[in-house]
């Protein structure tokens, strides 16, 4: 069994108005050395398979196909057995 | 002519879609659920507003993969009329129909209330019954309305007269150009964040929207000589 963590970020060109949300609100706690913050989606997909090749190829189809809208997101993930 | 208003999981403007078409065109209209698979006895087809699969994922992310989405594709194809208006217009983009992506708005809030709009391109199948550059006023209820496309897209849709509305004075959600509404290249699919089905009685605050119905038949009854 292989487990991907996937993260979700909106693409560095595209605003996150969430982000800026929460940068403002650690401003006005008083966290001024914070330069920037971007939320994004964290998912855990279990695929039922022991060969990484084939989960690699099999997660990066279901990012690019479900997963993430690639118009405006970028992923990224990591793959470990359990 | 024929409409179908299809219905997903989660649709819940699809019953004011319904009654639009009655009470301003008195034409035909069906309520399909999203399981159809043959939509070929149809006009005109909406992809109503609502959260479809609860907008889970991402808004449209899931209604894209409902069977009737490749006959919304076959009919957009053969140039029958396809409009997707709030969800629906997620819907479109999601499935490639569009081009772009609808983001959070970008001041986080929720907007429901009557947005002024002014018509860009009353050359199309939906707005021919409304003046170039006509300010009207149609309701607006959406959280993620945020229409974002890239600089070079954008470019093409503005070469092309893709941007049907762009709301008038204040932009309610941060889109891109302030976009409201865009239809293809071939002109045959629009998609709106606004609610024009809501807006087509005076005593529902504007009737604003009837002209996009009577422009739909309009046009269909010249291209069939009806």
């Amino acid at each position: 069994m292989i487990l991907a963590k996937i993260h979700v970020t909106l693409k560095p060109s595209v605003l996150d108005p969430q982000g800026s949300a929460v940068t403002k609100s650690l401003h006005a706690l008083g966290y001024d050395e914070v330069e920037d913050v971007r939320i994004g989606k964290f998912m855990e997909v279990k695929v039922n398979t022991n060969d990484r090749k084939t989960a690699e190829e099999r997660i990066t189809e279901m990012c690019e196909k479900l997963l993430v809208n690639t118009v405006i997101e970028s992923y990224t993930f990591e793959l470990t057995e359990v | 002519m024929k409409f179908a208003v299809i219905v997903f999981p989660g649709s819940n403007c699809d019953v004011d879609a319904v009654k639009a078409v009655e009470d301003v065109l008195g034409e035909p209209v069906e309520m399909v659920w999203h399981h159809a698979t043959d939509l070929s006895g149809y006009d005109c087809i909406v992809l109503p507003g609502g959260f479809s699969y609860g907008d889970y994922l991402r808004c449209g992310a899931i209604a894209r993969f409902s069977p009737v989405m490749e006959e919304v594709k076959k009919a957009a194809a053969d140039g029958r009329l396809v409009i997707g208006i709030c969800n629906g217009f997620q819907i479109l983009t999601e499935s490639g129909l569009l081009p772009g992506a609808l983001r959070r708005n970008n001041h986080l809030q929720f907007n429901c209330e009557i947005s002024p709009l002014v018509v860009e391109n009353a050359d199309t199948p939906f707005t021919r019954d409304y003046k170039q550059g006509q300010v009207i006023r149609i309701p607006i209820a959406h959280g993620e309305g945020n229409y974002y496309v890239d600089d070079e897209t954008l470019k093409k849709l503005q070469a092309n007269n893709q941007i049907v509305f762009r709301y008038s004075g204040k932009n309610p959600n941060g889109s891109v150009d302030n976009i409201a509404g865009i239809c293809n290249e071939a002109g045959n699919v629009l998609g709106m964040m606004p609610h024009p089905e809501r807006a087509v009685h005076d005593w529902l605050g504007s009737s604003d929207g009837r002209a996009l119905f009577t422009s739909i038949l309009r046009n269909w009854r010249e291209k069939h000589g009806a």
